[in-house]
């Protein structure tokens, strides 16, 4: 069943077209990645799916409800770990939790029994009781997805909930959704910048670029879209003659290396380096992810290279301005 | 269309903020102190409607002058939860907007109460002496004036999209408010071309109707001074839900 579903969908912030005309449809229980570079919209069309901004063109709907006029049923599908900071600087990690299990119309027991776990899930037992303001960039971090996890909704969105956790911390929650997935439950959408987490974590992905998907499958098709093996050659490459084997996907060349995607390297690699008159080195391995990212975007994923700097420096400079 | 478990979960939120924001709780009960003392002060002995003293005759005004500016000022602070983006977990709950907006408006009126009470309490002790019955009245007609000035600055405060707007709102919104309403001097004191902007003014009603319980005579009747509250705290919560209900992420 589709629950998630996007019919043209568009917003735009005066001249700027975050979201394009944008077709998707999610289905019940899978764990759907958004990929794609800073600004191409992924944050923006997670807000209109949420309710919390409204598209400018085109609809949506989620869990059968439209975002548009059937806000509070959408608000009642779904829970949120946002990409921005927003847990409340001058409450407790506690009260935060517990403002929200309010909210969402948890009785007082549950709401204990959950924000225990929900504490102990991100490593926060110890400073549960110690306002915001003192927690670190990470900390604050953790407790936006404690609070986000913590009522079971039917959708959840995590808009690249793991962006600036220290490893342990993200094989946390790593492990959390694992489990959530496993009881097909709960719907995820998922933006990350790292790849290998898109890769282990979700059964489809959408690459996103300038408010439009220009890529769509499950990881594997996607690489298989792409080719499956990458070979890098230092030598002496006859181009023409490498580009005109079928199973040469792409040829590009890097100084004084070549790099080709080809399929089936085990089956093709001999005839590949028999066309080379030269080698000094020969590279293969598998096409990744972050392969197929490139050769869809024609960019690297940075996550620091946020126009207004990072998550954190963001926390501190929110942090700094209130009243 | 209200779920109470919100609205008190929001109240308790304001609460939990205001109390732990020391600066704001103490200048919110200093400054209305001030202006008591140094206006009331001011002025020589003459007579005013119920009274000669003038300390006495301003109490009510600064009564509702503190509540307007504790809860107007608590309603423009939400442009600080946009910015904080605090606001957006709460927009994403899954209650009305309505149960938000009743919240925050409630959150406010117990700021502006409790700055209310001290200031009445110090008003009886040395100013003017009432007897319980009429604290309970006036306790009463501040609860509803405040309820309408919260529900204002919220209405300002969500329809605004930055900080430069809050000064203008200062000058041209609730100084105007609070001069026009005769809360240190008579309306009828005022020349004629003003006397319309006092009409209009819902805070005229609001000083009127708390000097007619504290002196026994008002400018109105009373009943007018009620209907004009009443529906000053009508208008501004319609607007307020409205305001809320449209309400998008600030980012
Ligand atoms: N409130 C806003 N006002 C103006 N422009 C915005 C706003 N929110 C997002 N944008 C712009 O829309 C584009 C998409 O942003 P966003 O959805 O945050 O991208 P992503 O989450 O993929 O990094 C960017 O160019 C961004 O600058
Ligand atoms: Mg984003």
């Amino acid at each position: 069943m589709v629950i998630i579903q996007t019919k043209k969908i568009t917003k735009k912030f005066g001249n700027i077209t975050a979201v394009n005309e944008l077709d998707l449809e999610i289905e019940e229980g899978e764990i759907f990645g958004l990929l794609g570079p800073n600004g191409a919209g992924k944050t923006t069309l997670i807000s209109m799916l949420c309710t919390l901004l409204k598209p400018t063109a085109g609809s949506a709907t989620v869990n059968s409800f439209d975002v548009f006029t059937q806000q509070l049923k959408v608000r009642k599908s779904i829970g949120i770990v946002f990409q921005e900071p927003s847990v409340d600087d001058l409450l407790s990690g506690r009260e935060n939790l517990e403002l929200h299990g309010m909210l969402y119309g948890m009785d007082a027991k549950e709401r204990e029994k959950k924000i225990d776990e929900m504490l102990k899930l991100v490593d926060l037992v110890d400073r549960a009781n110690d306002p915001v303001s003192t927690y670190s960039g990470g900390m604050r971090r953790r407790l936006e997805i404690a609070r986000g996890l913590m009522h079971k909704p039917k959708i959840l969105f995590l808009d690249e909930p793991t962006l600036g956790l220290d490893p342990a911390s993200r094989k946390n929650i790593w492990d959390y959704i694992k489990s959530l997935a496993k009881e097909k439950s709960t719907t995820m959408v998922l933006t990350t910048h790292y790849m290998e987490e898109a890769d282990m974590l979700c059964n489809r992905i959408g690459i996103i670029s300038s408010g439009k998907i220009i890529a769509l499958g499950t990881p594997a098709e996607l690489k298989r879209k792409v080719g499956e093996d990458i070979v890098r050659i230092k030598g002496t490459t006859d181009l023409e003659k490498l580009k005109r084997y079928k199973f040469v996907k792409k040829v590009e060349v890097d100084g004084e290396y070549t790099e080709l995607i080809l399929d089936n390297a085990a089956e093709n690699l001999q005839t590949l380096l028999a066309a080379c008159s030269k080698l000094d080195s020969v590279e293969v391995r598998a096409v990744t992810l972050n392969d197929v990212f490139l050769h869809y975007t024609g960019k690297e994923i940075h996550d620091e290279e946020e126009g207004e700097g990072s998550w954190f420096e963001r926390v501190m400079r929110v942090g700094g301005t209130r009243a | 269309m209200l779920e109470l478990n919100a609205v008190y979960a929001i109240w308790l939120r304001e609460i939990k903020v205001y109390l732990r924001e020391k600066e704001r709780v103490i200048s919110s009960i200093v400054s209305p102190i001030l202006w008591l003392f140094v206006f009331g002060s001011g002025i020589g002995e003459t007579t005013y409607p119920g009274t000669s003293n003038y300390q006495a005759f301003i109490l009510p005004g600064i009564l509702v002058m503190s509540v307007l500016f504790v809860s107007v000022f608590y309603g423009l602070y939400i442009i600080w939860d946009r910015r904080l983006d605090f606001l957006k977990e709460v927009l994403v709950a899954p209650v009305s907007r309505a149960s938000i907006f009743l919240g925050k408006v409630l959150g406010g009126v117990s700021d502006a109460m409790l700055q209310a009470v001290i200031l009445l309490v110090i008003g009886t002790l040395l100013i003017i002496p009432l007897e319980p019955i009429r604290i309970l009245y006036i306790l009463l007609i501040l609860t509803l004036i405040s309820f309408s000035t919260a529900s204002m600055g919220l209405v300002l405060g969500a329809n605004m999209r930055s900080q430069e707007g809050f000064i203008l709102i200062i000058n041209f919104v609730m100084w105007p408010m609070f001069f026009f309403s005769g809360a240190l001097f008579p309306i009828s004191n005022l020349p004629e071309v003003i006397r319309p902007i006092s009409t209009v003014d819902p805070l005229t009603y609001a000083v009127d109707a708390l000097r007619t319980i504290f002196f026994g005579t008002g400018a109105f009747p009373f009943y007018i001074d009620i209907v004009v509250l009443l529906a000053f705290a009508a208008v501004t919560a319609i607007l307020g839900v409205i305001s809320f209900g449209n309400l998008q992420q600030a980012k």
